[in-house]
């Protein structure tokens, strides 16, 4: 037994150790491509090793996107903030609706909502754009990034499941000393189920940070343009300065790869929701 | 319960935004899908999109290109996935939180990064792969300038970002299954593989199918990773479903035709994903 399974143990290590360094490869390389002089990149050589350039490099992201990579940054940080704390409020109280209330029609409205996750989105993106844009002339504000990403159900199946696991004494203990619908949810139900909202609201954040075509669609000003579509702008140059973009790269993932190390727990629950019952 | 307005008036707030960007503009790109809307006014001809797509070659190019991956990629990354679920579930794993991250790091990175970064690694002339490949003395192919290695580096793409993502998934299935069951099984002496093999994958089906569902809706929407590492090249052939529609749509903006294009790619999401649903979904 002893041997054997100290065999075993050697072959899984063996095995997963250079899978593990291949799938790191392209972070680090990132990393160590936006540290290296632009005239390093056309040498067809495997930057292991970081170089010293980071801050020249940024220069030319900072001449290329005339001084608004900075200001992309700020404005995904922000949107994405606004949209996290929206989408938070109105799945939760739609989550508590579905799984703390009886009413007429609610299966079907709630298949419904659970519809939006398996049908893709491009079905609802033209007429999302032709309201947006050529309607409301809305392209170019923080609302048409905002608001109409916010149909996600994501949040709404989240929170259903979490609110579920609230004991129903509490509520109705609460509704016998005369609490009103909206004070027990918001004073006792809500309370229960902060870890569900904190790992709601890190994919939720991770989701809209990330996000490209919505914003590429009604985003066209450098000045309002998210770091995505900003990045996504470089990349389709005619002249291609690999540096400035590696450093945009590091720059958007940065932020996130941080929040993920100290926060891993969250991302998980986030990710496994729905999958396992 | 009392039959009040108070459900209601929860779900209000996000029944607004729901109806308004998502019921309203589902029967809306419907009835786009039969409008032309080349004309000005748009007007009802019902066979010019739906007509025209039964013989686009550049639609059935996409369309192809969609199930190649569709085909190849995702049972690739699905096993792949479970693999490494499987060995980082393992006892006998050392610095776990080490090959955790390495994994599961990539689901963080957005598509425009790595889809950036995987463009500069695999170009022809100066990327990271060739440099390695031309260390070793092997070939170094214009990756990106063909059309199969194209494909497989959108595909290899993919892989990175979405293995891990898959692999939490499973790894949570994993950690569901009873351990009783396994030492059941040990005393009985059962060798380690066999319980894989009669345990762990048919108590795991639930979770594979919905990694395999969610894969099937993700890869029929593709658009980002071809549009940036490849815009689609060479010529046509790493053109997806979602970079064919963006073209029709956002710079042909043909609404019309792209609103069709879209609702076929539904469809035939739905029809995969109701297929995997009752040939892998069934009750024991």
């Amino acid at each position: 037994m002893g041997r054997q399974r100290t065999g075993a143990a050697i072959a899984l290590h063996a095995a997963l150790i250079p899978l593990a360094l291949v799938w790191i490869a392209p972070l680090w390389m990132m990393f160590t491509y936006s540290t290296l002089p632009e005239s390093e990149f056309y040498r067809a050589t495997v930057p292991l090793l970081p170089s010293t350039s980071f801050l020249d490099n940024w220069d030319v992201l900072d001449a290329q996107t005339k001084g608004n990579f900075i200001r992309a940054l700020f404005n995904s940080a922000a949107t994405s903030a606004i949209f996290t704390v929206l989408s938070l409020g109105l799945t939760s109280l739609a989550g508590y609706a579905f799984a703390r209330f009886r009413f007429f029609g609610r299966n079907a409205l709630f298949t419904l909502v659970i519809a939006t996750l398996t049908i893709p989105a491009f079905v609802v993106i033209i007429p999302q754009f032709i309201l947006i844009a050529r309607d409301l002339k809305l392209s170019n504000t923080w609302v048409a990034v905002i608001v109409p990403p916010l149909f996600s159900s994501v949040g709404v199946f989240f929170m259903r499941q979490n609110f579920m696991t609230v004991p129903q004494d509490m509520l109705d203990a609460a509704r016998v000393d005369g609490a009103g619908e909206f004070q027990i949810f918001r004073q006792i139900a809500l309370p229960l189920v902060v870890p569900a909202l904190a790992a709601l609201a890190i994919i939720l954040f991770l989701f809209s940070w990330n996000a490209f075509l919505w914003p590429l669609l009604v985003l066209s000003k450098p000045e309002i343009q998210t770091a995505p579509v900003a990045l996504g702008a470089l990349v389709g140059l005619n002249r291609v300065f690999w540096n400035a973009i590696m450093v945009a790269a590091v720059l958007m993932t940065l932020p996130m790869l941080a929040l993920f190390l100290f926060l891993q727990r969250y991302f998980i629950a986030g990710i496994t929701a729905g999958a396992v019952k | 319960m009392r039959r009040t307005a108070t459900p209601y008036l929860f779900l209000a707030p996000y029944l607004a935004v729901f109806a308004a960007f998502w019921a309203w503009p589902i029967i809306q790109s419907f009835l786009f899908s039969f409008q032309n809307t080349r004309v000005n006014p748009w007007r009802y001809q019902p066979a010019v999109n739906w007509g025209r797509l039964i013989g686009d070659a550049a639609f059935l190019g996409a369309l192809r290109n969609t199930f190649l991956i569709l085909a190849v990629q995702v049972p690739v990354m699905l096993i792949l996935a479970t693999g490494l679920a499987l060995a980082l579930n393992s006892s006998m794993l050392r610095a776990r939180g080490i090959f955790r991250f390495a994994f599961f790091a990539p689901v963080v990175v957005g598509e425009v990064a790595y889809s950036a970064v995987f463009r500069l690694i695999f170009n022809g002339r100066f990327g990271a792969m060739n440099g390695f490949l031309g260390w070793l003395g092997l070939p170094t192919p214009d990756w990106l300038q063909q059309p199969w290695t194209a494909t497989a580096v959108v595909m290899i793409a993919i892989t990175w970002r979405w293995t891990g993502y898959n692999a939490i998934i499973i790894l949570a299935g994993l950690q569901n299954i009873p351990r009783d069951l396994y030492e059941v099984a040990a005393v009985d002496g059962v060798p380690r593989w066999r319980q894989h093999l009669s345990i762990t994958l048919p108590l795991l089906r639930p979770v594979l199918l919905f990694a395999l569902v969610l894969s099937i809706i993700g890869t029929m929407q593709l658009f980002a990773e071809p549009w940036l590492i490849t815009m689609g090249g060479p010529g046509n052939a790493t053109d997806t479903l979602g970079t064919y529609l963006y073209r029709q749509g956002f710079q042909s903006m043909n609404f019309g035709y792209a609103s069709t294009v879209a609702y076929a790619m539904a469809l035939i999401a739905a029809v995969f994903s109701a297929t995997q649903i009752i040939l892998f979904g069934r009750q024991r």
